[in-house]
C-alpha cells in the first residue's frame, strides 16, 4: 500500500519535473527539471524492485549526463529563452495529437502486451540477475550498443578536434 | 528479525547518534588538520580556545553561527541558498549505508551498527556523491561573479572526469569479493593468509594499484590539495564559495570535511578489511574492538589526507586532465583486466 502510494507520488512529481521542463525559460531551470525526472525515475525503478537498474540511472543521468548538461550551460553563459506567442496549428492538431499518442500507447501496453502489467517490487533487480542476461541472452545486442556508443564518442572526437588549427603544447584544443 | 517498533527506535537512536558523531568528527578534522599542517610548518597551529585548542571548533561554530549572513545583490537567489543545502545533504547523506563493526548484542537483540543494510549499499554512495557535484556547480553559477564560474566549472569538469577513475578503480574489488554490500565485502576481507598477513583487499585481492587510484581520484573528488583548482586562492580568490558567507560557507566546509570522512570509510571498507583486526579481552571489549579498529583505520586515512596537504603543491589545471584521464584511466582500465582475468582462472581451476 505504502509503495502504491510513494510510486503514485512520484510519478507525479516525474511529469511535474517535465512539464516544468517545458514551462521554464532559463536554461539551467530546464537540466535541473530533467535531473527531477531522472530521480524520480530512478524511485520509480526502486519500488518496481530493480535497485541496480535505479542506482545505475542515478549515477549515470542525474549524476554525470546531467551534470555536463549544466557545464555546457554555464560555460556558454545561455540567457533566458524568448518566449513566443505560439503557433494556433500547434495548439489545435498538436495537444489532440499528444493525447491521442498517448493513449494508444497507454490501450497497447496495458492489452496488447505479453507480460501485462508489472507488480510493485517484482522485477529480477539483483546485479547478478542483470550481468547474467546482459553476458548470456543479451550478449550481441549489448556489444552492438557498446559499438554505437563508441562510434559516437570518436564522432564527437573528430568534430571537436580542430586539426588545422595550431593549439599550444600541454592545452587541450 | 526484529520487531516493528525495536526496529524504529534502534533506527531513530543509530541516525541521531552517527550524525551527531559524523558532525563532531567533521569539526575535529578540521581541528586536527590545523594542527597537523601547523607542526608541519614549523607553527603551533589553534592554543588560545581551551587546552591545545581543543575548543576552537567550538568556537568556530559559534563565530559562523553569529557573522552575518550576506546575500549579494547579484546573486539569482533560489540556486544561491539551494546549493550549500544539496552539498551538506548529500554528504550527511552517504553515511547512512556504512556498516561500522560487527551488530552489538542489547538485551537479547541483535543490533547492526549501520543505519542500514542495504544490498547495493556501495552504489548508493556512489549516487549520492554523484548529486553532490550540483552543489558546487550551483554554488559557482548562481553566484554570478566571475571567480565563482570559473571554481564551479572546473569542480564540475573535474569531478566528472574523476568520478570515472574512482568507479573504475572499485570494479577490481568488487570482482573479488562478488558483491555491493558493503557488509559483504568486509566479511570477505577476514583471516589471514601466510599465517600473519591480512586478507585485506589491498594484499589478498592484489587490489594494491587500485587503492593507488582510488586515493589520487578521492582527492580530485574532495576538491583537496593537490587537486583543488576549484578554490584554489591565488588565482580564483575561494572559487565556488567566494560570495557565501557565515553559515552558508559553513555548510560547503562541513561538506567537504564529511566527504573526506566518507571517502576515508570507503577506502576502509573496500580495501583495508573494515573493522576486521585483532580481537581480545571480555566480551564487551570484544564487541568494541571492531569498532575501534575501523575508526583507527580512518584516522590514519584522514592523516594521510592531511600529510599530503601540508606536502604537494597544486596540479596545473591542462595536467589535472591528463592525469586523469592519460594515466589513472588507462591504469584502472588496466588492473580490472588484469584482476578479472585472474579471478576468472581461480575460478576455473
Amino acid at each position: 500500500m505504502l509503495h502504491l502510494v510513494l510510486f503514485l507520488v512520484f510519478g507525479a512529481i516525474c511529469v511535474a519535473g517535465a512539464i516544468n521542463l517545458l514551462a521554464q525559460t532559463h536554461p539551467i531551470s530546464s537540466a535541473l527539471s530533467l535531473v527531477v525526472v531522472m530521480a524520480s525515475l530512478a524511485v520509480e525503478y526502486l519500488l518496481l524492485g530493480a535497485e541496480f537498474v535505479a542506482a545505475v540511472q542515478v549515477i549515470v543521468y542525474a549524476g554525470a549526463v546531467m551534470v555536463l548538461f549544466v557545464f555546457v550551460i554555464m560555460l556558454l553563459n545561455a540567457g533566458a529563452e524568448e518566449r513566443t506567442k505560439g503557433s494556433h496549428v500547434a495548439l489545435v492538431l498538436g495537444v489532440p495529437g499528444v493525447l491521442a499518442g498517448g493513449l494508444l500507447v497507454a490501450w497497447v501496453l496495458l492489452k496488447r502486451s505479453e507480460t501485462g502489467r508489472v507488480a510493485l517490487g517484482s522485477l529480477p533487480g539483483y546485479p547478478k540477475t542483470i550481468g547474467t542476461l546482459l553476458f548470456h541472452e543479451f550478449l550481441l545486442p549489448f556489444e552492438v550498443t557498446s559499438i554505437l556508443v563508441l562510434i559516437a564518442i570518436m564522432g564527437a572526437v573528430v568534430l571537436a578536434s580542430r586539426p588545422d588549427a595550431k593549439t599550444p603544447s600541454g592545452k587541450e584544443s | 528479525m526484529l520487531s516493528l517498533r525495536i526496529f524504529i527506535i534502534a533506527s531513530v537512536i543509530k541516525t541521531v547518534l552517527v550524525i551527531f558523531i559524523l558532525l563532531t568528527a567533521v569539526a575535529y578534522t578540521v581541528w586536527l588538520e590545523r594542527k597537523v599542517v601547523g607542526h608541519m610548518q614549523n607553527r603551533w597551529g589553534p592554543t588560545r580556545v581551551g587546552p591545545f585548542g581543543l575548543l576552537q571548533p567550538l568556537a568556530d561554530g559559534v563565530k559562523f553561527l553569529l557573522k552575518e549572513d550576506l546575500t549579494p545583490p547579484h546573486v539569482y537567489k533560489p540556486l544561491f541558498i539551494a546549493a550549500p543545502m544539496i552539498a551538506v545533504i548529500c554528504a550527511l547523506t552517504s553515511i547512512a549505508v556504512i556498516p561500522f563493526g560487527t551488530a552489538l548484542p542489547i538485551r537479547g537483540y541483535s543490533i547492526p551498527l549501520q543505519i542500514t543494510d542495504v544490498n547495493i549499499g556501495l552504489l548508493v554512495i556512489l549516487g549520492v556523491t554523484s548529486i553532490g557535484v550540483y552543489g558546487v556547480a550551483l554554488a559557482g553559477w548562481s553566484s554570478n561573479s566571475k571567480y565563482s564560474l570559473l571554481g564551479g566549472l572546473r569542480a564540475s569538469a573535474q569531478m566528472v572526469s574523476y568520478e570515472i577513475c574512482l568507479g573504475l578503480s572499485l570494479v577490481g574489488v568488487l570482482i573479488v569479493s562478488g558483491s555491493f554490500s558493503l557488509r559483504e565485502i568486509v566479511q570477505s576481507q577476514g583471516g589471514h593468509f601466510w599465517g600473519f598477513i591480512p586478507k585485506w583487499n589491498i594484499f589478498y585481492g592484489g587490489q594494491f594499484i587500485a587503492f593507488f587510484i582510488y586515493l589520487m581520484s578521492a582527492y580530485a573528488e574532495t576538491n583537496r590539495i593537490p587537486f583543488d583548482l576549484p578554490e584554489a586562492e591565488t588565482e580564483l580568490v575561494a572559487g565556488y564559495h567566494t560570495e557565501y558567507s557565515a553559515m552558508k560557507f559553513a555548510m560547503f566546509f562541513m561538506a567537504e570535511y564529511a566527504n573526506m570522512i566518507t571517502v576515508a570509510c570507503v577506502a576502509t571498507l573496500l580495501f583495508l578489511g573494515g573493522w576486521s583486526g585483532p580481537l581480545f579481552g571480555p566480551p564487551l571489549l570484544v564487541a568494541i574492538l571492531p569498532t575501534f579498529w575501523f575508526v583507527a583505520k580512518i584516522f590514519v586515512f584522514l592523516f594521510i589526507y592531511i600529510w599530503v596537504r601540508g606536502t604537494l603543491p597544486r596540479f596545473r589545471y591542462d595536467q589535472l586532465m591528463a592525469f586523469g584521464w592519460k594515466f589513472l584511466f588507462p591504469l584502472a582500465i588496466a588492473n580490472l583486466v588484469v584482476t578479472a582475468l585472474i579471478v576468472a582462472y581461480r575460478s576455473s581451476l
